[in-house]
């Protein structure tokens, strides 16, 4: 091996694909980017450590944007693609990044199983309350009120709480943050990512173009007033009782993160580095 | 009334008339507008009484309709793609069951790679799937063949998929007549299902069966569809008799009685091979085309009729089945045992890639040469292929191949042509 003993210190530009994003002007998606790869270089990673996974919607593309590992895959199954990826290589950070329609309706069902399971991964649910890629139709987690070509009268449905159903399905971490808050942002992905386990990062991230109400966000959000709690019990009452838009760690949990079996994964990172020597 | 509106829209006002009292919308292109311009619809109380849902999956979608159809609804969705795909176990569900849903496919390639634009491998991946297959040439035939899905769904109860070419007709604007409600109503009854959920006799749908009973029950599937070859022409006479023009059947012919070359294909590219045929024609070229309206059930018979004199026989597909290469082309060769005629597959416009005139004209002018390939692939970049393997053989660790196959073409935008 030639490579230095000690590598020089990477900065989030590092992090950085020569991709250009083809988000809309204004997109929150972007600045969400930019926090991911600022965590990533305060954490001291490097992109060959960390894999980034995704399924498909607008925030999902953000896996081309970084140098790291990227696995842009189907609709709805990034979780269960970055589970595979994980327990074949353990010693990789393993992100996965989408939408609220990837990550809570098409991909609902995983997202439960993921916290039930506990697996060492970050989701980081950029959440607009709308379906952006498809021209703006209602998600999950939109206003049953919102009115649009596919819901002219509003869905009439109470939308989805993924805080709350993150804590019942078992998830060791929690946060909320704002992409309009880069700095807050990055510290929060970047504490999800060292919380053992499964751990929930739900970006508030704004949608310009189908919900351009939502530039008002900024007003509306406030870091919460108390420190994380450990206690599900506690955790349950904050967040169902919260106004949405309290940012910050609001649950870390002490569940010891799956692990698999010692010895059983086939693949060592110093086997992949034999083949890789010049 | 003729109206010049967006294939889509042409499609969700045939729905519309066609009063479907569950509709299932989950967006995804290039349907999304059919589902849209249904909502507006229910919301108008322009569709009424109508169960407008939107689910959360396509899965759900089929699931939905299912429900709906199993208790005596007449229900519609629409689809596309990888869609279709994350629909497939809930396909053969509903076609097992003989649920008449009738359903849109906006035809669109399928991944890895992501790919959104035009080709016919969602529809062909699900051609045995239990499902009428319909395919649509242009927008005024798109709008028909749904007016005709229900009354054909209803009739034998069994699904119906309509499948128009994603983009190229879904969001063109076109001229259509848009039939009166009047009119729809008198040439599509009132849904009476052949299961509903009836007090007086109680059961239990979707239950196990065991080998004693499952091969008469999927026999029955496959005689149904049969059924439908016999009576899908005349429903078409009755179609033309109703609203005056031609729309549907098994197929058609255009300038192919006395040609020794057929093309054949199906969806909206058969008007690019009709106008490359009219000008092969001028230049006395004995050439036709067999447009298939109907490609399941398989009309066995009918091709037969129309290609048993031909010489030779094009098929131009926009689908590749990978390891035997072409999907129709095959069904040809089984409708032609002991005609002598060459079938030549010839697969095109894959992911969106355009289908030109000219490249047409020169595949067809090789066959006729008899230098056409028997499996060939329309306008492939030969070179980058042969670069790609070249590295494969010299380097183990070749990496994926799409991505390969990216660095080679050099940097690009969208380039669908």
């Amino acid at each position: 091996m030639n490579a230095p003993a000690i590598a020089p210190a990477l900065t989030a530009q590092d992090f950085k694909s020569d991709y250009k994003p083809v988000w809309c002007p204004g997109c929150g998606d972007y600045t969400v980017l930019a926090s991911i790869t600022r965590a990533l270089a305060a954490l001291q990673l490097r992109p060959e450590k960390v894999a980034v996974v995704s399924g498909i919607g607008c925030s999902s593309r953000i896996p081309a944007y970084t140098t790291c590992y990227g696995f842009h895959g189907v609709h709805g199954r990034a979780l269960a693609a970055a589970t595979g990826l994980k327990v074949a290589r353990p010693d990789l950070t393993v992100l996965v990044a989408g939408g609220d329609g990837d990550g809570y309706s098409i991909g609902g069902n995983h997202f439960l199983h993921a916290c039930r399971r506990n697996i060492d991964l970050t989701d980081i649910v950029m959440d607009n309350h709308v379906y952006g890629m498809t021209k703006g139709q209602p998600s999950p987690t939109t206003e049953p009120d919102w009115k649009s070509k596919l819901s002219p009268a509003g869905t009439g449905l109470r939308e989805f709480h993924p805080l709350v159903i993150a804590l019942a399905a078992g998830a060791n971490f929690i946060a909320r943050a704002f992409s309009g808050d880069p700095s807050g942002t990055a510290a929060v992905i970047g504490e999800a990512i060292r919380h053992p386990g499964f751990s929930f990062v739900e970006v508030l991230s704004p949608c310009v173009t189908f919900r351009p109400e939502q530039r008002a966000w900024k007003e509306a959000v406030h870091p919460a007033s108390v420190a994380a709690t450990d206690d599900p019990a506690r955790a349950a009452r904050r967040l169902m009782t919260d106004d949405g838009f309290n940012t910050g760690v609001l649950y870390k949990g002490t569940r010891p993160a799956y692990s698999a079996a010692a010895g059983k994964t086939t693949l060592h990172p110093a086997d992949l580095e034999k083949d890789f020597a010049l | 009334m003729l109206k010049q509106i967006e294939g889509s829209r042409a499609v969700a006002e045939a729905v519309a008339l066609s009063r479907p009292e569950v509709v299932c919308a989950y967006p995804i292109s290039p349907q999304t507008h059919i589902v849209e311009a249904l909502g507006e619809a229910v919301k108008s109380g322009a569709l009424a009484p109508c169960e407008f849902i939107n689910v959360e999956s396509e899965f759900a979608a089929m699931s939905v309709a299912i429900g709906a159809s199993a208790a005596g609804a007449r229900a519609y969705t629409a689809t596309a793609s990888q869609g279709l795909l994350f629909m497939t176990e809930a396909l053969f569900n509903a076609s097992g069951l003989g649920l008449p849903i009738v359903m849109t496919v906006a035809n669109r390639a399928l991944g890895a790679p992501i790919n959104i634009w035009n080709d016919h491998s969602d529809a062909m991946s699900q051609r045995d799937c239990g499902w009428i297959q319909l395919f649509a040439e242009n927008n005024q035939e798109a709008l028909d063949l749904h007016l005709q899905a229900f009354r054909l769904a209803e009739e034998l109860s069994l699904p119906v998929m309509v499948c128009m070419d994603g983009f190229i007709l879904t969001h063109a604007y076109e001229r259509v007549d848009v039939p009166a409600q009047e009119q729809v109503d008198a040439y599509l009854p009132r849904f009476a299902p052949r299961q509903v959920l009836d007090p007086a006799e109680p059961v239990s749908i979707g239950a196990m069966v065991g080998p004693e009973a499952f091969m008469e029950v999927r026999y029955l599937a496959h005689a149904k569809q049969v059924q439908a070859l016999e009576l899908i022409p005349g429903w078409a006479d009755e179609f033309r008799r109703a609203f005056g023009r031609e729309a549907g059947g098994l197929m058609h012919t255009y300038r192919a009685e006395d040609a020794e070359t057929i093309v054949v294909a199906l969806g909206s590219v058969i008007g690019t091979i009709k106008d490359t045929v009219d000008e092969l024609r001028a230049q006395g070229v004995g050439i036709g085309v067999v447009a298939i309206t109907c490609f399941r059930p398989w009309p066995l018979a009918a091709v037969r009729a129309a290609l048993v004199n031909a010489r030779r026989v094009i098929v131009i597909e926009k689908t590749l089945a990978v390891g035997i290469g072409g999907i129709v082309s095959n069904n040809v060769r089984a409708a032609l045992p002991g005609s002598g005629a060459a079938v030549y597959t010839v697969i095109a416009g894959l992911g969106g890639r355009a289908i030109t005139k000219a490249s047409l004209a020169k595949a067809f002018a090789d066959a006729i040469a008899g230098r056409l390939e028997a499996t060939t692939f329309l306008d492939l970049d030969r070179q980058v292929v042969e670069r790609v393997l070249a590295r494969e053989r010299e380097v183990r660790r070749s990496g994926p191949i799409a991505e390969a196959v990216l660095k080679e073409i050099g940097p690009v935008a969208a380039r669908p042509g």
